[in-house]
């Protein structure tokens, strides 16, 4: 509190920011907390408990009991929350019910490949949104816009297997791209590029139509300002307007729309890893709903809502230190 | 070249059915509503258009269809030929029976729980706005705590628990969307909970039942019937991705996603019938989507 007060000038405003970042993230941990006890509790909701879910009704009671101590189900619900999350956090996630394997060395590997199609994917949209956003923003109402805005529309509207499907049918049936991903641990970037080539572009398609109708909103929004008009009665062009004056702006509404197509992307490769058998995080969870293998489901869900909430706490962040007004409060 | 022509063919037939549905709809039209349907843009009447022949096929599946749901007709994978006009599935069923009935099952089951969320949703919100104090701020966070897991996520775990059937994923599906309808009818149940009306209405000794169904659901239709197209087209979206991951809507109940998912080795084959449910997917969702966007439009008192 007297650091706060004896700080002057600069420092004082800087700390204010610093303060609020802080109290964001605190806010962020809070919530992974709270997700952590829903993903663990969950399965407390269950009439009876999880292993008589399991066996179903015919179950014997020896089988029951067995099963009972393998889940470690006997203890406290608390206990075995608290055992369950240090033993997460320290990167040990337990021991599939399906194969028996450690979940960690299970979900290490597909974890890289879940991420590097996200980034695939998320390097591709990203610059694709924002160009056609602002191009969009810029010849507004002109038949570009239009035709840009219907798709947009669209492509929302679509459902991403019928997206991935078209793209097969299109580009792999030509052999252009293979329609299914084979990763092996001696694959070469270039060939990993060229084979995930199709579940990163089906990606792309679902996310860039929200990002360029966020982006060109957010341009279109400040096109009324004052300062605009000023900047256009000076003489500039178009253009420059919008790259100097407008996208500054609007900086802190596409960073969030972004953040947040970008944490929509670690929950849309599900549906896409399916489709072109790519070994990631997805299809091991999909694979462990139909085996009914919780410990796996909530060690991958863990990790999704965790990789969810912490994207939108960086956009939290960006758009505050964006913000020349929240940067130098008087 | 192809699919250019493919694709202008497509938007030109789309824009001609708009154009007829809307002709006919403002001469058929009672008096006061005449205006409305007559200044509508041509996509949102291709999407009201759309919207009824689905209704339509859904409700007449059994005459349409020209076998039965379930019954098994010829060889696997048969191609487009009379009698079997779209060939047939992988278990020798015929396509088009199953995608008229898919009309019938798919369209249902997300309108159910559409409607599900909306009813626990909305009640649960804007009782959440009246009563206000520490009840609504224990609500409104834990539905905050639900709403930071992403709902593809959060209904996966739920079902892996409670075990799929149709009834779990239509419990599943309405229980995370209603998180998403109850931030909405809340925050608009706030604006109305301060006039001065519903003050008048709380002295007069109205009950918080009464209060909810007389005073505050007339005034929160609006946004709400616009966030009941949205919520189908997200609902329907991911009962269709549940069934064509295997989940969701178990055969020989006929289903778009699952038939997608059937018949997908078709596709490596360069053959266009596993598209087809998957496209009356798209088509629908869009369908909704233009109508809502047309309604938000109207709705915000933009002219041009």
């Amino acid at each position: 509190m007297n650091g706060g007060l004896k700080t002057v000038g600069n420092g004082g405003q800087m700390s204010d920011v610093w303060r609020m970042i802080g109290r964001r993230l605190l806010f962020g941990c809070l919530t992974l907390f709270v997700i952590s006890v829903v993903i663990f509790g969950a399965t407390e909701l269950l009439p009876g408990d999880l292993a008589r879910q399991l066996l179903g009704q015919s179950a014997t009671p020896e089988t029951l009991a067995a099963l009972r101590e393998q889940l470690g189900l006997n203890a406290p619900a608390p206990l075995r929350y608290w055992n369950w999350l240090t033993a997460a956090l320290h990167g040990d996630f337990g021991v599939s019910m399906a194969n028996k394997r450690p979940i960690a060395d299970l979900v290490s590997a597909r974890l890289g490949n879940t991420l590097f199609l996200a980034l695939y994917a998320a390097a591709l949209a990203v610059p694709l949104a924002l160009i056609l956003g602002v191009l969009a923003a810029l010849w507004r109402n002109s038949w570009f816009d239009r035709a840009a805005n219907s798709l947009a529309l669209t492509s929302i509207s679509f459902p991403e297997f019928f997206v991935a499907y078209i793209l097969v049918l299109w580009l792999a049936q030509s052999g252009l791209f293979p329609s299914m991903v084979r990763i092996t641990p001696g694959t070469t970037f270039g060939a990993r590029l060229y084979m995930s080539f199709l579940p990163a572009l089906t990606l792309t398609l679902v996310v860039t139509a929200h990002m360029m109708r966020m982006t060109r909103a957010a341009i279109i929004n400040l096109l009324a300002s004052p300062y605009i008009e000023m900047a256009r009665l000076k003489g500039m062009s178009p253009l420059r307007v919008i790259l100097r004056h407008a996208v500054p702006n609007a900086l802190a509404p596409i960073i969030n729309v972004v953040a947040l197509n970008l944490a929509y992307l670690i929950t849309g490769v599900v549906v896409v890893e399916v489709v072109f058998v790519y070994p990631g995080l997805g299809q091991l969870m999909v694979d462990a709903v139909t085996n009914r293998d919780i410990a796996v489901v909530q060690a991958v869900a863990l990790i999704f809502a965790s990789a969810y909430v912490l994207l939108n706490l960086i956009a939290d962040v960006l758009s505050t230190v964006t913000n020349p007004r929240l940067m130098h409060q008087r | 070249m192809k699919v250019l022509l493919v694709v202008i063919a497509a938007v030109a037939f789309a824009l001609a059915l708009g154009w007829v549905f809307r002709a006919a709809a403002w001469r058929l039209a009672p008096k006061r509503h005449t205006l409305v349907f007559r200044d509508m843009p041509l996509t949102a009447a291709f999407g009201m258009a759309v919207i009824l022949i689905y209704v339509v096929v859904a409700l007449f599946a059994p005459v349409l269809a020209p076998f039965a749901e379930r019954e098994v007709v010829g060889g696997q994978y048969l191609p487009w030929a009379a009698p079997y006009l779209l060939g047939t599935d992988n278990l020798g069923r015929d396509m088009l029976t199953r995608l008229i009935y898919g009309a019938r099952n798919t369209v249902g089951i997300a309108f159910a729980t559409t409607a599900l969320a909306f009813v626990v949703g909305s009640i649960l919100g804007i009782w959440a706005a009246v009563l206000g104090g520490w009840a609504d701020q224990a609500l409104s966070r834990f539905v905050d705590a639900l709403m930071a897991i992403p709902a593809l996520i959060f209904s996966l775990l739920l079902l892996t628990i409670f075990g799929t059937s149709i009834t779990t994923l239509i419990l599943v599906i309405a229980a995370v969307d209603a998180t998403r309808v109850y931030r909405l009818a809340r925050s608009v149940a706030q604006g109305i909970v301060v006039m001065d009306y519903i003050e008048a209405a709380r002295l007069r000794g109205e009950g918080m039942w009464r209060l909810i169904r007389r005073e505050i659901l007339p005034n929160a239709m609006a946004p709400l019937v616009a966030e009941f197209g949205l919520r189908f087209c997200f609902v329907f979206l991911a009962i269709s991705a549940l069934s064509f991951l295997g989940l969701g809507i178990k055969p020989p109940t006929a289903d778009w996603g699952s038939m997608v998912r059937e018949n997908a080795t078709l596709i490596t084959f360069g053959d266009v019938t596993p598209l087809l449910p998957a496209g009356a997917i798209a088509l629908l969702t869009v369908a909704v989507n233009f109508v809502v966007d047309w309604q938000l439009h109207r709705a915000s008192g933009l002219k041009e």
